[in-house]
């Protein structure tokens, strides 16, 4: 009975989505208030019916209730409670029903926090939303529906996809959906501004903070999943370049694009028609990747054409949505007013450089992504896009930008001085060249990509502490009274800085992890010594052990250093009975930003086993630096200007002030 | 992820009967220029019954069985692009994690320039374009002249 009741209020959401799409934006394109009105608490009572229907999916699983198919597909009385409740959006139909939630979750923060919105925005802005909420809930109902029933219940439940039955996991899906669904919002008011053709301060100052706020939790998410990747599979890496990956990628980089086209639009005015048109592509490419994530167009393009009800549901809205959008863009974005000039040598040319690289590297990422699809799908001819590939285009875009920076930061608006800009980073400059010879001198010419790849890093890093350096005009002033400074230096400020230091700590990682791993691959016995590194890694042997759902042939290892035994570690081969499923989990001993990983391998009887063992130096460094881009975001969010009302821009006061005085 | 994780799984589980696990220690050449060739090879191969797996991380048994074909190749003194001429007459261009460059995957490798290539003529265009139209069209509403425009812009830029 409960089951049916949150599958009552599901179907009362989207008939609530359907009043949404339709009586604000008429409201707000005849002028009517009491209908534009509506728009917040409709909002809400959405947000309010699909929690309830989450909410007694969520009960279903804790309570194991074979009687729904989905409970049965994916759950087992015998798992523990956390995997019985991060269960819920382990599989298809759960995971769907939380991207709503997170949807209209986002149109109640709009309904709330939009206050200090035009009304006419606000309501437009949130039949959009409704439009793409109505869409997805209209999915569910029609092919995912979980609150479907077992006529004769099974006593027993197929239990969770084991490799799923992780924290990581637990975590990873709910960042990255409110990352991905997060563009939603900034999709919805460029939507809205298109429709009611204008583009206004209180829309340029709203664009930002809901961009940072999705690029942060999708940064989070990606670096989730990432780190997930890399103990649970069992292999030691953490980017496959897997069209899965790509997807959450995607909008990612079209997000950071978007975040830094926000900045111009929001100080200079500039770049609207431009950021508009990337708001759209984010959110776009977020509904591309839930696409193919959901479609199973991935796993093989005959199996999409065998069982097509979800792909095709899904590729009718993509195409609903990104065709709409775009064409609307096409019709309306010359009427949008541009704004302020600027140099090719300006802070804003530098946000445009970003931009430009961002694209085109997202342009690669999604022509490598699809291109395996399109060319099976129009010849049958078969090729893999893989690793190799991505690292070839992908990688050379980057070195680029990464080079250029620090130098945005330190250049003045609209007209900069580049000779200036580089004195100002002199130090930075310096500091990565002699990192460069260092590394050089102590590794020799064996690596040459290697040391330069180090060198670009410290270069992002020490250009980010530089810019913060130079605004606080230390060594002009004092320290005293540059501390002062520093206190009182905006939050997107110290939002740029912080982030963009990330940026190069995440790319030292990715360098030395990948040039300077060192790996063993040995069949081991009680006794044996493999050396990594300065660490010895002894096995001490295995021994079988029993888990709540499954069994585990677990090795014991000690890793001395010196002689010196630091850490010991059971690297583990899981057995899930239910699903007759083997997974890996490895060991792993982490020193300093380093990593001692183990894994184990075949057993080869008389208790030797196969066992690889890698030292992977700064390895961390990958995930603290995503870390540390979430930290800037947040930072750049508390901003005190993001909080207190639109004032009228500098730029249009100065020009109506200066017109009298000629 | 998690459904290529879950496909790439059963597809693993259907071809596996006892769990291997990837590259095993009896795989390894003696010789160290060899198998470091071998290895480098194996990452841009794929594991044709995974999903986006190179033969180096995977663990399925087709894996195995090519890694030790390319070995095999190896020690019987083939060279790198004889043994990957090799893969492809046997498996065709699928087994290829980095495609090659011809008429049919020239757009895939051209994708990323070409969208910087128009990206910056894009750039061009409008700043030239924008640089000519300023005058007239947004400053022309306010009634000053462009040259009484480029004095009130140079007293501007001044402060």
């Amino acid at each position: 009975m409960v089951i049916e009741f949150g599958h009552f209020a599901l179907v009362l959401a989207f008939i609530l989505t359907l009043v949404q799409s339709v009586v604000p934006i008429w409201g707000a394109l005849t002028g009517d208030t009491r209908l534009m009105a509506t728009a917040s608490p409709v909002a809400q009572a959405q947000f309010i019916l699909v929690l309830v229907s989450f909410i007694v999916l969520t009960g279903a699983y804790l309570n194991s209730d074979f009687s729904v198919v989905n409970v049965w597909e994916n759950s087992h009385s015998a798992k523990p409670l956390l995997y019985k409740f991060t269960g819920v959006w382990g599989n298809h139909e759960g995971s769907m029903l939380l991207w709503v939630l997170i949807l209209v979750f986002f149109s109640a923060l709009v309904g709330l926090f939009g206050g200090n919105l035009p009304a006419d925005l606000r309501a437009t802005t949130l039949s959009v939303q409704s439009w793409v909420t109505a869409g997805f809930v209209l999915f569910i109902l029609a092919t995912s529906n979980p609150f479907n029933r077992i006529p004769n219940p099974p006593i027993e439940g197929n239990d969770l996809n084991p490799i799923l039955q992780d924290i990581g996991l637990a975590i990873h899906p709910p960042l990255l959906y409110v990352g991905y669904v997060g563009f939603s919002i900034v999709f919805s008011f460029a939507v809205a501004a298109l429709i009611l053709g204008r583009t206004d301060a209180a829309w340029a100052r709203w664009v930002r903070p809901w961009t940072l706020l999705a690029w942060c939790f999708l940064t989070l998410g990606i670096a989730m999943g990432s780190y997930w990747a890399y103990y649970e599979l069992g292999w030691g890496g953490w980017w496959f370049w897997d069209p899965v990956e790509n997807a959450s990628f995607m909008p990612w980089l079209a997000g950071t694009a978007l975040l830094h086209s926000a900045i111009v639009m929001e100080k200079r005015e500039a770049l609207k028609v431009w950021t508009v048109l990337l708001a759209i592509s984010t959110f776009s490419l977020s509904l591309l990747g839930a696409f193919l994530v959901r479609s199973g167009v991935l796993t093989s393009v005959h199996a999409f054409a065998t069982d097509p009800a979800r792909g095709v549901f899904i590729l009718v809205l993509l195409c609903i949505f990104i065709g709409g959008s775009l064409a609307l863009y096409a019709w309306r974005a010359p009427m949008l007013k541009q704004g302020g000039l600027f140099a090719p040598i300006s802070r804003e040319g530098g946000l445009v450089l970003n931009n430009l690289f961002l694209t085109a590297a997202t342009a690669a990422v999604l022509v490598g992504t699809l291109y395996p699809l399109v060319l099976d799908a129009l010849t049958g001819e078969k090729i893999s896009v893989g690793e190799p590939f991505f690292n070839l285009t992908f990688g050379p875009l980057m070195v680029p930008l990464l080079m250029a920076v620090p130098f945005g930061p330190v250049l003045s608006w609209k007209r900069g001085d580049l000779l200036a800009a580089t004195q100002r980073l002199y130090v930075a400059l310096g500091l990565a060249l002699l990192v460069v010879l260092f590394t050089f001198w102590l590794w020799g010419m064996e690596r040459v990509l290697a040391p330069l790849g180090i060198g670009l890093a410290v270069w992002v890093m020490a250009g980010a502490v530089s810019e913060i350096v130079t605004r606080v005009k230390f060594f002009e002033i004092g320290l005293k009274r540059g501390f002062s400074r520093l206190a009182g230096l905006p939050g997107s400020a110290w939002g740029t800085a912080v982030a963009h230091f990330g940026v190069g700590v995440t790319v030292l990682g990715i360098v030395t992890a990948t040039a300077f791993e060192y790996e063993r691959i040995e069949t081991m016995r009680a006794g044996d010594t493999v050396t990594v590194s300065d660490y010895q890694v002894t096995f001490d042997g295995a021994a079988p052990r029993r888990g709540p759902n499954y069994t585990e042939d677990v090795g014991h290892f000690t890793i001395r250093k010196g002689g010196v035994t630091v850490a010991e570690l059971d690297p583990s081969k899981r057995f899930y009975t239910a699903r007759q499923m083997p997974t890996t989990e490895a060991g792993i001993y982490t020193t300093g930003f380093s990593q001692v990983y183990l894994s184990l391998g075949e057993s080869r009887g008389d208790g030797a086993m196969d066992v690889r063992v890698y030292f992977k130096p700064l390895i961390t460094l990958i995930w603290i630096g995503c870390v540390i881009m979430a930290i800037g975001a947040v930072l750049s969010m508390a901003d005190r200007r993001l909080r207190v009302g639109a004032p009228k821009p500098a730029a249009k006061r100065r020009r109506t002030s200066a017109v009298p005085a000629e | 992820m998690i459904r290529s994780l879950l496909s790439a799984l059963t597809i693993l589980l259907a071809a596996l009967l006892v769990p291997a696990h990837a590259i095993a220690p009896d795989e390894i050449l003696e010789d160290p220029a060899l198998e470091q060739r071998a290895r480098a090879l194996s990452t841009e191969l794929r594991c044709m019954v995974c999903q986006n797996q190179s033969i180096d991380d995977s663990d399925a048994p087709l894996a195995k069985d090519l890694r030790v074909l390319v070995r095999e190749r190896l020690v019987a003194g083939d060279s790198d692009s004889e043994v990957i001429d090799y893969l492809v007459s046997r498996y065709g261009e699928f087994v290829l994690l980095k495609p090659r460059f011809a008429w049919h995957t020239l757009f895939l490798w051209a994708a990323g320039p070409l969208a910087l290539i128009a990206g910056i003529i894009a750039i061009v265009f409008l700043v030239r374009r924008r640089g000519k139209g300023y005058a007239e069209k947004v400053v022309a509403p306010s009634g000053l002249s462009s040259e009484e425009q480029k004095k009130l812009q140079e007293l501007l830029d001044r402060d």
